[in-house]
C-alpha cells in the first residue's frame, strides 16, 4: 500500500475563538509513520491548531474539515476523538488533586484501548517499561495527576501517557518548552518509541528546532498568522534556526 | 476477622431472612410529657431514664431554635407532624412500589443487593443475618466487648449506661439534643474493656441491623483505658425516608490512652432535616477521630466535637459535605483544648452543585491553662457551577499564647481546562467531573473502609451525571 489514507487530513481549516479568526486556511496531510513539525512564533496559531484537532469546545471551526483515517472528527467531542485515537500532549497539563497517577493511567487506558488492555500483567509490564523509557520512578504512581509536578515531570508524564495510550495521531504541543537538554532527550526517546515503526502519525508543535534534532521530522511546516506559509524537509527547521522567521513573514504579508 | 471474610459473610445474608414482626406500636404525631412517659414505659425503662426524658422534654419545649445555621429552613420544621415513636415493624407497611424510582435506580447502580435495598427503603424492617450477627458478636464478646443496640444496652447494663449517658452531651446542650434525649430510640451501645483492641472496623452487621437506624437514635461508645475501636455508621446508599426529621446524639468517651474512630457516611433523601449532635471526650493521651461524610438531606447541621480534657490527647475531624439542588450542608467541627500538649486537626471539604450550599462552621478553643497546644484547620470548598454557594464561619479562641495555630481555607471552581484535559484522555464530561470530585474528596475517602470508599466514588459519579448542560 503505497497510497495509504492519511492518518490526519486537514483541508481548508478556518478556526476562530470569541469571534476572532486565528487559523485562516490550513491544509495538512500526515500519513502513517510520518512525523510532521509545525513551527511558528507565539500567536501564530500553533496551539489553536492543536486544540482544534483535539476538540476543545472554545475553538469554533468556521469552515474546512479534519479527518482521522478518513473519518470526520468535527462532530465528535474531545473524549470521542481520544477514543478514536487522537492524543494531545499539553503545553500546560492540568493538575487534578486527589486523582492518583496509577489509577488515572489505568482508567485512561481502559477508556481508550479497552478494559483488556488495562488489566493484569500486560498492563503492568507496559507501564513498567514505558516508565523506564521516560525515567519516571515507581513512586510517581501514587502521586496526584500533575499536582506539584515540576515542569519537566509534567512533560515526561505526558509522554508516558502517549506511550500507554498508543494513539493513531499524537499531537505534541510545545513538549520541549521548559525542558533542559536532558529533559528533551528523555521525552524524545519516548516519542520515538511511540511513533517510529508504527502506523501512527505525529504532529510536533514547537518554537525551536532543538527537539527536532532528537525526533527527526519528515516534514516541517511554518505557521505564520494562521497560515502555513512554507513546507519542507528537516532542513527547513535548520534554516529557521539560522535565519529566524522574518524572511517568511514578509512572504506571508505579500500573500495576503 | 478479616474484612474479606466479613464481606463474604455479609454478601450471603439473604439466607438470614426473618419474617417481619407485626407488633406495631405507633404513636400519633405530636409530642407531650405523656408521649415521652409512654415511650419510656413501653420500653420498660428504669425510673432515672424516664425522669431524664421528661426533663429533657421540658427543656426542648422551652429552648429556642439555634441562632445560627439555616434559620429559615429550621423554622420550616413542624414538630407537631413528627411521629416520635414507632416500632420498626411499622416500616413493613410500606410497599416496594412506593419507593421512588430514582432511588431504586441509584440502589441498582451502586450495586446494593436487592434485599439490602428493601431494608434501606424501609420496606422490610429486619435485616439481619443471624449467622453474621452472631459470629461477629461472639468474636467481640470473647474479648469482653459489649456491643448492643442502645435499648438492650440499657436493659443489660443499666449501671454503665447511667454512668455515661448524657455525660458528654447533656440534654441542655441544645434544642435537638434535648429532643433526642426525650424521645430517643435505637442507636448503639458499645463498651470496650481496658487494653482491648477491636481489630476490624465494626460496620458489617450494623449496616444491616434495623434497630440501629432511627429518627432519634442514641449512640454511646465507651473505650476504656488503652483500648481501641473503629465504628462505622451509615451507608452511601440513599436512605429513603418519609420521616422528615432525624436528630441523633452520639457520645464518645475515650479513657486514658484509648483510641476511638467514628466514621459516618450518610446520604439522606432531600426532604430530611438532619440535625445531629456528636461529641467525644478524650482523656489523657487518648485519641478521638470523627470521619464524617454528609450527602443529601434538605438541611444538615452537624459539627462533630471533641473535648480534649486530658494532657496529650489528640482530636481529628475529617469531613466532607456534598450539597446538591435544594440542599444546605452546614457542617464543620468543634474542638476544645482544655489540657496541655493537646493537638487537633480539622479537614473539612465541601462540594456545592446545582444551586446547593455548603457551609463550614468551625470552632477551636484553647483554654488559658492549656500549654503548648497545636491546632490545624483546613477547609476547602469546590464549586461546580455558578448558582452554587459556599461560605465559611471559622472561629478560633486561643487564650494561651503558647498555642501553635494553623488555618487554611480555599475555594475553587472546576475549570474548563481541567475537564478538557481529562476528556482528551478518553473520559466523557461526566466522568471527568467525577474524577475531579472524587479526587477532591480523596483525603476523606482514603480514611474509609474500602467498600465504603468504592461506593462513595460510584455515588459521586452518579451525582455528576445529571450535571451536564
Amino acid at each position: 500500500m503505497s497510497l495509504k489514507t492519511p492518518v490526519l487530513s486537514i483541508q481548508g481549516l478556518h478556526v476562530g475563538i470569541d469571534g476572532t479568526q486565528i487559523l485562516r486556511g490550513i491544509d495538512l496531510n500526515i500519513r502513517p509513520g510520518e512525523i510532521h513539525a509545525i513551527m511558528g512564533r507565539n500567536g501564530s496559531g500553533k496551539t489553536t491548531a492543536a486544540s482544534t484537532i483535539m476538540g476543545h469546545p472554545d475553538y469554533e471551526v468556521e469552515s474546512g474539515s479534519i479527518e482521522l483515517n478518513g473519518a470526520d472528527l468535527l462532530e465528535l467531542e474531545a473524549w470521542e476523538r481520544a477514543r478514536k485515537g487522537v492524543f494531545l500532549s499539553f503545553q500546560y497539563p492540568q493538575s487534578v488533586p486527589g486523582l492518583q497517577v496509577g489509577h488515572f493511567l489505568r482508567k485512561s487506558v481502559a477508556a481508550i484501548r479497552g478494559d483488556e488492555a488495562a488489566k493484569g500483567a500486560p498492563f503492568r509490564n507496559a507501564l513498567k517499561s514505558a516508565m523506564e523509557e521516560v525515567s519516571i520512578p515507581r513512586s510517581f504512581l501514587s502521586r496526584y495527576v500533575n499536582d506539584g509536578f515540576s515542569g519537566g515531570e509534567k512533560k515526561r508524564f505526558e509522554i508516558l501517557q502517549l506511550m500507554l495510550l498508543k494513539p493513531k495521531l499524537a499531537i505534541l504541543d510545545e513538549t520541549d518548552s521548559g525542558l533542559d537538554i536532558d529533559g528533551i532527550r528523555v521525552v524524545s526517546r519516548g516519542i520515538n518509541a511511540a511513533i517510529r515503526g508504527s502506523d501512527s502519525g505525529a504532529l510536533i508543535i514547537t518554537h525551536y528546532s532543538r527537539i527536532l534534532e532528537h525526533v527527526k521530522p519528515d516534514y516541517v511546516h511554518v505557521l505564520i498568522k494562521g497560515k502555513i506559509v512554507k513546507s519542507g524537509g528537516p532542513e527547513l527547521a535548520l534554516k529557521l534556526e539560522d535565519k529566524g522567521y522574518e524572511w517568511l513573514e514578509t512572504n506571508a504579508t505579500e500573500n495576503d | 476477622m478479616a474484612m474479606e471474610e466479613a464481606r463474604e459473610a455479609v454478601g450471603d445474608y439473604k439466607v438470614g431472612w426473618h419474617d417481619p414482626e407485626h407488633s406495631t406500636i405507633r404513636f400519633d404525631s405530636g409530642l407531650s410529657e405523656d408521649v415521652v412517659r409512654n415511650i419510656s414505659k413501653i420500653k420498660d425503662e428504669p425510673e432515672w431514664m424516664t425522669e431524664i426524658r421528661v426533663k429533657a422534654y421540658h427543656h426542648f419545649v422551652d429552648r429556642p431554635m439555634p441562632g445560627f445555621g439555616d434559620r429559615e429552613a429550621l423554622e420550616g420544621i413542624d414538630f407537631d407532624k413528627v411521629c416520635y415513636f414507632l416500632r420498626s415493624s411499622d416500616a413493613t407497611e410500606k410497599d416496594w412500589g412506593d419507593v421512588p424510582e430514582d432511588i431504586r435506580n441509584t440502589f441498582d447502580r451502586l450495586g446494593i443487593p436487592e434485599a439490602e435495598q428493601k431494608w434501606l427503603s424501609g420496606v422490610t424492617a429486619q435485616y439481619e443475618s443471624e449467622a453474621v450477627y452472631h459470629s461477629i458478636r461472639e468474636d467481640l464478646e470473647s474479648q469482653g466487648v459489649i456491643f448492643l443496640d442502645m435499648d438492650s444496652g440499657l436493659k443489660q447494663h443499666p449501671e454503665l449506661v447511667k454512668k455515661y449517658f448524657c455525660s458528654v452531651i447533656p440534654y441542655q446542650d441544645n434544642k435537638f439534643s434535648a429532643l433526642n434525649t426525650a424521645v430517643w430510640s435505637g442507636g448503639s451501645f458499645i463498651y470496650v474493656p481496658k487494653g482491648v483492641s477491636v481489630e476490624m472496623p465494626v460496620q458489617a452487621y450494623f449496616r444491616i441491623n434495623a434497630k440501629n437506624m432511627g429518627q432519634f437514635e442514641r449512640t454511646l461508645i465507651v473505650a476504656d483505658e488503652g483500648s481501641s475501636i473503629h465504628y462505622v455508621e451509615g451507608c452511601t446508599a440513599p436512605t429513603y425516608s418519609t420521616d422528615s426529621l432525624h436528630s441523633a446524639v452520639v457520645e464518645l468517651i475515650a479513657h486514658e490512652g484509648a483510641h476511638i474512630r467514628y466514621s459516618t457516611i450518610q446520604n439522606w433523601s432531600a426532604n430530611v432535616y438532619n440535625l445531629v449532635t456528636k461529641r467525644g471526650i478524650a482523656h489523657k493521651d487518648a485519641t478521638i477521630e470523627w470521619i464524617d461524610g454528609n450527602i443529601g438531606s434538605k438541611l444538615t447541621m452537624k459539627y462533630p466535637a471533641v473535648i480534649l480534657k486530658g494532657e496529650g490527647s489528640h482530636a481529628e475531624v475529617i469531613s466532607v459535605a456534598y450539597a446538591g439542588k435544594g440542599q444546605h450542608q452546614d457542617a464543620g467541627a468543634k474542638i476544645h483544648h482544655l489540657a496541655s500538649n493537646t493537638t487537633s486537626k480539622i479537614l473539612s471539604k465541601s462540594i456545592s452543585k446545582d444551586g446547593g450550599r455548603g457551609s463550614y462552621r468551625g470552632m477551636v478553643t484553647v483554654s488559658p491553662k492549656a500549654e503548648n497546644c497545636k491546632l490545624n484547620v483546613v477547609c476547602d470548598a469546590l464549586i461546580l457551577d455558578d448558582g452554587s454557594q459556599t461560605d465559611t464561619y471559622p472561629t478560633m479562641e486561643v487564650a494561651n499564647p503558647s498555642a501553635r495555630c494553623e488555618h487554611e481555607a480555599s475555594v475553587s471552581k472546576v475549570s474548563d481546562n481541567q475537564v478538557f484535559y481529562l476528556m482528551s484522555r478518553g473520559h466523557s464530561e461526566e466522568e471527568a467531573l467525577a474524577m475531579i470530585v472524587n479526587g477532591f474528596f480523596e483525603p476523606f475517602t482514603r480514611e474509609l473502609p474500602m467498600e465504603y470508599a468504592v461506593e462513595l466514588n460510584k455515588l459521586m459519579a452518579l451525582e455528576m451525571e445529571g450535571s451536564i448542560g
